[in-house]
């Protein structure tokens, strides 16, 4: 009954989608044919106006409807998850009746299917969102957006019930079911895929906005500021989504790496980098008027960027870890939707963006040009990212097998993270429109000062690291004073939030390079097998392996080894088990991790051989920074973030209401 | 606690043949070469050859049986003096390009290659029309 | 001049949609083929694994005649699989050597006692060597050799019925 419940919303939703679609078109066409009829003719056509009105008008109920039944349709999914009915073929696939309730709730988006789900969700609550709290677009770019909304979610809402039910029946229901893979039943399932989502999909927020005002032509400071909160939010999730999704791979894996340029991990990167640009690109819009056509097409760019990561990630093209169970009629459907969507849009791009370029003009010496050079590398990365990702498939065409993975991009993308830090520290010290090299030379002083502090103390101290951790652990401290400099000479608290939130954000890069360059430059790796009573060191740690015993657990059996650590007078114990599941069978390495204020000892624990243990030790300095850095960069962003929604709040409340869009 | 260890020896055979072979591992599949500079030589070769039998990891981050083996390989030669660019050769005669992440140079991926290059020439040029309107108009 | 930029996305665009129709129409090809085909046999000595049967020398393939090299392992399930076809060519008068991968004489000897013994050699490759020296990436894979040496074709994954036919083909070609 739930699973039929839930179809049947799902099924209203998509009728709810599609009536907000033709009332959206309808009335916006109507509404821009009566004012260009009036300007040609002068005279004011009454009826056709007030029609317009009320079709726009109804736009905005029906999208909240749509959204809280494609929240229904969820909910039935995690409810059959939950209780764990095994008539349904997704349950059957994907769950277990032993597991812990988290994982089975978790464990309703562990799938393709379900994660379809929970994308068209928050693809119907952030429409419905937008028609609730947006007050401050003119009617027709706002119902132009709602309408661009519920284009894009009839096409996936087609997809789940053509090629994605996830409510399929199976007749007969098997006793249990397969059970959820060992590798996914951590906290890290219930947070990253979520966060991801909401992220992925705000960027369709942001590309709906870029459309709407493409077909109305109202693309300036008044859209920006509408858009940019849902790219600022949205950034600010997958900041967070992709961080999360860093720690979770490192410490579940059990070798201690963060990041392999995996195809699903550039899936994520590359919206993310897009989004970077429109955060930026759209403040100079909003407040400046300039960068008109940069904005819009970095719009439609995050969220392509976003489908095409779906896409790669979904339709079996390439290989990877994360990639979920493949079906090449998925990816047709997918890429259908893609050349449809983004498509349709460059369409309207080379069509329209004629007609709205204007935008005032800057300086090349200037905070608008540093913006374009903050925007020219981020795309520049993010073409690196896309191309590297997609060449095998290329090459594969040309009967060639190739893998490109970390050297590739270490390479290629690496020098341009490193001048875009310069970039960044230099940005934020420059004027509006103009302003001189020389003043910029003298702000920079202080900043390049720290760097070559720096430089100084690594080539003493720390000889023999590699040329790119040098030169990131140089910048990062140059970028760090240069974020912090927008504050000097200023009343702390009288600074508005929006230059707190760049700080905080611009700081937290600097500490991430830092992360990853002493991850890279100073980590010590101890590989032993040891008996009983044996001791080993790595780094400054001496480790005694002090026994080996068994754990149990919920749904898993493990062999757990104590480690005992001892460093200059401390000591404190660590537990690295090797978990045994049944359903389905597998075995994984759960790493026991101590976190130091300098760095962390990371021990797994492997085989036995002859009696003696496999331990895997790594002494990894400052690797912490690397999240904590992501973790500012997003508080930065919310930051930015509340303090935006507080500003345009004050301003509303001043304005007199005029516009009363019902 | 005898008990519970044989019960735990007994849940890990059935784990055992999912895990291919009986042997154990190679000697330098889990162990470190004693000179350090050779170990680290090692281990960046190993972060860039890819296992044959896994969804996309590298030789150093896999428990696969071959990637012990070919990182017992890789261990095993530079032990013996060779060089990385040797040893990755080695396996490219056998396996293609396939087995490197780190794609060669040739008519195949120049694309790849100069792509970056292409894409930074093209974005300057983009902005710099940003710039060029004001110069005409003053 | 300017016009036709705008277009450039969308032309972009379309390119990269064609590439990934044709990469959803391809077949899933996820085989590594070993690139040692048409190279000469790389030298290798094994020892004997089981009682009674030598062990396997790159030189036991330079006799004038061509035959088939099996890297298999008692652990590895689809060689339970084509051992029937393998005892088929036995039969037809194909000489059929084996590489066992990381096995032990006690496992090996009751995969053959099991499933029956078409080999007249088989070689101990406990550490994967030999199977890396020729580019194989799994368990059960079949080379055919030619009687000089040279390798001249790979069948990866186990040997159906209908590929008896294929490899016995190729042998006579390698002849």
């Amino acid at each position: 009954m739930m699973a039929e419940a839930g179809l049947a919303a799902l099924w209203l939703a998509t009728a709810f989608a599609l009536l907000q679609l033709v009332l959206a078109a309808v009335g916006v066409a109507i509404a821009m044919r009566t004012e260009a009829a009036e300007l040609a003719r002068g005279v004011v056509h009454v009826s056709a106006r007030e029609t317009a009105s009320e079709l726009m008008r109804a736009v905005r109920p029906v999208a909240v409807v749509q959204g809280v039944l494609v929240v229904v349709a969820f909910a039935a999914l995690v409810a059959v998850f939950v209780s764990s009915d095994m008539s349904v073929l997704l349950v059957v696939d994907n769950s277990h009746s032993l597991k812990p309730l988290i994982y089975k709730i978790a464990g309703t988006w562990g799938n393709h299917e379900g994660s379809m789900l929970l994308w068209v969700m928050v693809l119907g609550l952030a429409g419905a969102f937008v028609a609730l709290a947006e007050r401050s677009l003119d009617a027709k770019t706002l119902t132009a957006t709602l309408g661009a909304q519920a284009l894009i979610a009839l096409g996936f809402y087609a997809y789940l019930a053509f090629a994605s039910n996830p409510f399929t029946r199976i007749n007969p229901a098997p006793a249990d079911g397969n059970g959820l893979n060992p590798l996914l039943q951590d906290p890290g399932l219930a947070f990253h895929p979520p966060t991801l989502y909401l992220g992925y999909v705000g960027l369709s927020v942001a590309f709906s906005f870029a459309v709407g005002a493409l077909v109305t032509r109202e693309v300036g400071p008044r859209f920006a500021r509408a858009m940019r909160p849902w790219a600022l939010g949205a950034w600010i999730l997958l900041t967070i989504g992709i961080t999360a999704g860093s720690y979770w791979a490192y410490y579940e894996l059990g070798w201690g790496g963060w990041w392999f340029w995996d195809p699903t991990e550039n899936a994520s990167l590359m919206p993310w980098l897009a989004a970077t640009a429109l955060l930026h690109s759209v403040t100079v819009l909003a407040t400046r008027d300039g960068l008109r056509a940069w904005t819009i097409m970095l719009a439609v760019v995050a969220f392509s960027m976003s489908m095409v990561g779906t896409f790669l990630v979904r339709s079996g093209v390439l290989v990877s870890v994360h990639a979920f169970a493949v079906d090449p009629t998925r990816g047709t459907f997918l890429l259908g939707l893609l050349a449809l969507y983004i498509g349709g849009a460059l369409l309207l791009f080379g069509a329209r963006i004629g007609t709205v370029t204007a935008g005032t003009t800057f300086e090349l010496v200037s905070r608008e040009a540093g913006l374009v050079l903050n925007n020219l590398l981020l795309s520049v990365v993010l073409g690196i990212v896309l191309i590297g990702t997609i060449y095998p498939v290329i090459a594969q065409a040309m009967g060639v097998q190739l893998s490109i993975g970390p050297p590739f991009f270490n390479k290629t993308a690496g020098p341009i993270a490193l001048v875009l830090m310069i970039a960044l520290a230099g940005g934020p010290l420059l004027r509006w429109r103009r302003d001189s090299a020389r003043t910029l030379g003298r702000r920079m002083l202080v900043p390049m000062g720290a760097s070559a502090l720096a430089l100084l103390v690594l080539l003493i101290a720390a000889p023999g690291i590699g040329l790119m951790p040098l030169l990131g652990l140089m910048l990062a401290p140059g970028l760090a004073v240069g974020s912090v400099m927008p504050l000097v000479g200023r009343n702390l608290l009288r600074t508005p939030l929006y230059i707190w939130g760049m700080v905080i954000a611009h700081v937290g890069v600097a500490v991430a390079v830092a992360g990853m360059a002493s991850d890279t430059a100073f980590t010590r790796e101890r590989l032993v097998a040891l008996h009983v009573g044996d001791s080993t060191d790595v780094g400054p740690f001496q480790v005694t392996l002090k026994s080996i015993a068994p754990a149990l657990g919920a749904n898993w059996s493990a062999l757990e080894a104590e480690l005992v650590v001892a460093e200059r007078g401390s000591s404190f114990t660590l537990k690295p088990q090797q978990r045994f599941f049944s359903a389905p069978p597998q075995v994984t390495n759960e790493s026991a991790i101590k976190t130091l204020w300098n760095g962390q000892l990371y021990t797994v624990l492997g085989r036995e051989d002859a009696g003696r243990w496999q331990l895997r030790l790594w002494w990894k300095p400052f690797v912490t920074l690397i999240w904590a850095g992501g973790g500012m960069i997003a508080i930065g962003g919310m930051v930015s973030l509340l303090g935006r929604l507080r500003r345009e709040r004050r301003v509303a409340k001043r304005q007199l209401p005029a516009e009363a869009l019902a | 606690m005898k008990g519970m260890l044989l019960i735990t020896a007994l849940l890990l055979a059935p784990v055992a043949a999912l895990a291919d072979s009986n042997l154990p591992p190679a000697h330098y599949a889990y162990v470190q070469l004693p000179d350090p500079k050779q170990e680290a030589a090692a281990k960046a070769l190993m972060a860039e050859l890819r296992c044959l039998v896994c969804q996309g990891q590298s030789i150093a981050d896999s428990d696969a049986e071959l990637a012990g083996d070919m990182r017992a390989l890789v261990r095993e030669r530079i032990a013996r003096g060779e060089t990385p660019k040797q040893i990755r050769a080695w396996l490219i005669q056998r396996y293609g390009d396939y087995v490197t992440y780190d794609p060669p140079f040739d008519a195949a991926t120049a694309p790849l290659w100069i792509a970056p290059l292409v894409l930074l020439g093209a974005g300057i040029w983009l902005a710099r029309r940003s710039f060029k309107r004001r110069r005409k108009a003053a | 001049m300017k016009r036709w930029l705008l277009w450039v996305p969308l032309v972009l665009f379309v390119a990269a949609t064609a590439v990934a129709i044709y990469a959803l129409r391809q077949p899933q090809d996820r085989l590594i083929r070993s690139r040692m085909v048409g190279q000469p046999l790389p030298a290798f000595d094994l020892p004997a694994l089981v009682p009674g049967k030598p062990g396997l020398s790159s030189r036991d393939f330079t006799t004038g005649k061509p035959k088939l090299l099996n890297v298999m392992a008692s652990w590895c399930v689809p060689c339970i699989a084509e051992a029937p076809q393998l005892m088929r060519l036995r039969q037809a008068g194909v000489e059929v050597d084996a590489i066992a991968i990381r096995d032990t004489p006690e496992d090996a000897q009751t995969f053959l006692t099991r499933n029956g013994d078409p080999y007249l050699r088989m070689g101990s490759d406990t550490k994967s060597a030999v199977q890396l020296a020729l580019g194989s990436s799994g368990v059960p894979e079949t080379f055919v050799v030619d009687g000089h040496g040279k390798i001249v074709g790979q069948h990866i994954g186990d040997i159906h019925d209908d590929d008896v036919e294929a490899l016995l083909a190729a042998l006579a070609r390698a002849r």
